[in-house]
């Protein structure tokens, strides 16, 4: 088994609980943000862009760059590397400014 | 954990506190912004010299982004093997608990400031969002203020830097010290700067395989300067334990080289690494492709001093070519009752800020300081200088750009653009390309782009030849910036200003 950097910090994590990611389960730690239960899946992108319609997601991982926007909660353009992934928090792939609903 | 500010949220009917509902007391004798070792040691330090202290921190830990270590719940009980120093910060970290017992220190977490408004002699208000979600307002009065706002990294653009799994250095170790995951398997580390070091053994200690740490410059910079670094033995071994657990996994440093294109089409599957002259033009023929799962990338750091600045303080153009703000023997910037400790004051590291923490507290207090922690201020500062000299990106960096390079990730402004901007429509510096191009313009404020846009603007006309000063202009003036961070409209439709002086933008 190759180590993890749970086993680096001898972590003894609480129980995990389930976030959603655009209609599936997506495991989380107690006290991990959304863009980290999302990594921790192997989920890079979960955001395309407002012109090019590219796939982005966190670069900053500390609430500079605003890359790692996302639909949390039907709230558009939170950063998701600053939010905690509470049990049951939704997160869906945000499209654009994420603003679909006000036709601008 | 030593501390959990998430469990205290703020101080919502603390005095000097207004939030909501608004609950008005008596101002703080300072109020320190920013929780990393330069803003913990000035606040711990301040409150024993007896004064009563605001400790702000957009963050929901203290820390800052150098100690950055996981939430409680992730129950680490070794997170002394991320770290360098982690028993310094366990020691400012207790120190500040006691002061919160005592009452003499208000910890203000997930308060990010957006601007500083100086109503009056010693009357300074502090306007904050508050919550992960930036969804409430506070307003801190505090006497003084001291400004420990850190750094965040420097990021020069290069053809596929906007694919997923290109990271920041930093903020794969921000997610790695704090979350307890990595953004790939297979990481190379690239840019310039100690920070690649740092992140490259943190990344291969956590299991990740680091196929090659490629930086931009030769090294030889530090030698040139041997009684610099002689009097900084701690810089030395840090480095060198750095050094052997790269060498222990078999990683492999390549020097006066850059990673000059990422390649992918939903994520990064494979960099291309050149060899770069001594002005950081890559070298034609020289190309290597390595395949990878991500890349993290980063070229030094910026001060975050843009409250600062709003309020017309003095900066001074470091070695390495960013503003720093200029500071006083005593951490005194140039405006009345502003201080500066660390990063803010010119990119050093986690000693040399804590150094300043103390310092600054003292000056604040008006208290007299030990000459020896002068002495290692200035040993350190020295220090400073010289890594920063030592990496300042060379001209010819945009010899890798292509014309459809993205330059400003958040408007999707690619490289023609930006020499349209400069070479057909006048454009002779940052503030006009944004105002053609919208580069600069989004989300991110010109945190990203901004140096790439300045050197594209700048001397050389960008035309990528490297004749030019490019990243290295002799002045560099930052952005006037009215808000530090984004702040929902409402926030500022509530705010109320009485005094009427001094209030938000107009």
């Amino acid at each position: 088994m190759r180590r993890t950097p749970a086993d680096l910090v001898r972590a003894e994590p609480g129980p995990a609980h389930t976030i959603e990611f655009d209609g599936r389960p997506v495991p989380a730690l107690p006290g991990q943000t959304i863009a980290a239960a999302l990594w921790a899946d192997g989920v890079l992108a979960w955001r395309t862009t407002r012109v090019g319609g590219k796939p982005r997601g966190a670069f900053c991982g500390i609430g500079a760059c605003y890359d790692c926007l996302a639909t949390v909660d039907g709230q558009p353009n939170q950063r998701t590397c600053l939010l905690p992934a509470e049990p049951g928090t939704t997160v869906t792939t945000q499209e654009g400014h994420g603003r679909a609903d006000l036709a601008v | 954990m030593p501390t959990s500010p998430s469990e205290s949220p703020g101080a919502a009917g603390s005095p000097g506190v207004q939030g909501s509902p608004a609950t008005a007391g008596a101002p703080y004798d300072l109020a320190v912004i920013g929780a990393g070792p330069a803003g913990l040691a000035a606040a711990v330090t301040a409150a024993d010299l007896g004064l009563r202290c605001a400790l702000l921190d957009a963050g929901q830990r203290t820390g800052g982004q150098y100690y950055r270590h996981p939430a409680p719940g992730l129950g680490a009980t070794r997170p002394d093997r991320l770290h360098h120093g982690w028993s310094v910060y366990t020691g400012l970290a207790g120190r500040l608990d006691a002061h919160r017992e005592s009452g003499r220190v208000d910890l203000l977490s997930g308060h990010q400031v957006w601007a500083l408004e100086r109503a009056g002699e010693r009357d300074w208000r502090l306007h904050a969002t508050t919550g992960p979600a930036a969804d409430d307002r506070a307003t801190v009065r505090a006497a003084a203020v001291l400004l420990a706002t850190g750094a965040y990294e420097r990021q020069l653009p290069f053809p596929g830097w906007t694919l997923p799994g290109v990271v920041t250095a930093g903020g794969a170790q921000a997610m790695l010290k704090s979350g307890l995951v990595l953004p790939g398997r297979r990481i190379v580390v690239a840019g310039s700067g100690p920070l690649l070091l740092a992140a490259a053994s943190s990344l291969v200690t956590a299991g990740a395989e680091v196929p090659a740490v490629v930086e931009a410059t030769n090294y030889l910079g530090y030698a040139r300067r041997p009684g610099v670094l002689a009097a900084v033995p701690a810089k030395l071994v840090e480095g060198a334990g750095h050094g052997s657990a790269l060498l222990r996994h078999g990683v492999r440093l390549r020097r006066s080289s850059a990673v000059v294109e990422a390649h992918g089409t939903d994520r990064v599957t494979a960099v291309t690494v050149a060899r770069l002259d001594a002005e950081w033009r890559p070298v034609p023929g020289t190309e290597r492709r390595i395949a990878c799962d991500a890349l993290a990338v980063g070229h030094g750091l910026l001060p975050q001093i843009e409250l600062a600045t709003e309020l017309g303080a003095a900066t001074r153009t470091t070695p390495d070519g960013t503003a720093a703000l200029s500071v006083d023997a005593r951490l005194r910037t140039t405006v009345p009752g502003l201080w500066a400790a660390g990063e803010t004051c010119g990119v050093g590291g986690a000693d040399l800020a804590i150094t300043e923490g103390e310092l600054a507290a003292h000056a604040v207090a008006d208290r007299p300081v030990r000459s020896a922690l002068l002495r290692r201020r200035s040993r350190l500062r020295a220090f400073a200088e010289l890594m920063a000299a030592s990496h300042r990106p060379g001209p010819g960096w945009t010899g890798w750009l292509r014309p459809d390079t993205d330059v400003c990730r958040c408007e999707e402004v690619p490289v023609d653009r930006i020499r349209e901007a400069v070479e057909e429509l006048g454009a002779g510096d940052a503030r006009t390309v944004k105002l053609l191009t919208r580069a600069g313009m989004g989300w991110c404020q010109g945190r990203m782009c901004g140096p790439a846009v300045a050197c594209l603007a700048g001397a050389g006309a960008g035309t990528g030849d490297g004749s030019g000063s490019g990243a290295g202009p002799e002045e560099v003036r930052p952005d006037s910036r009215p808000f530090a961070c984004p702040v929902p409209l409402g926030q500022l439709a509530a705010e109320r200003h009485p005094d009427g002086p001094g209030g938000p933008a107009s």
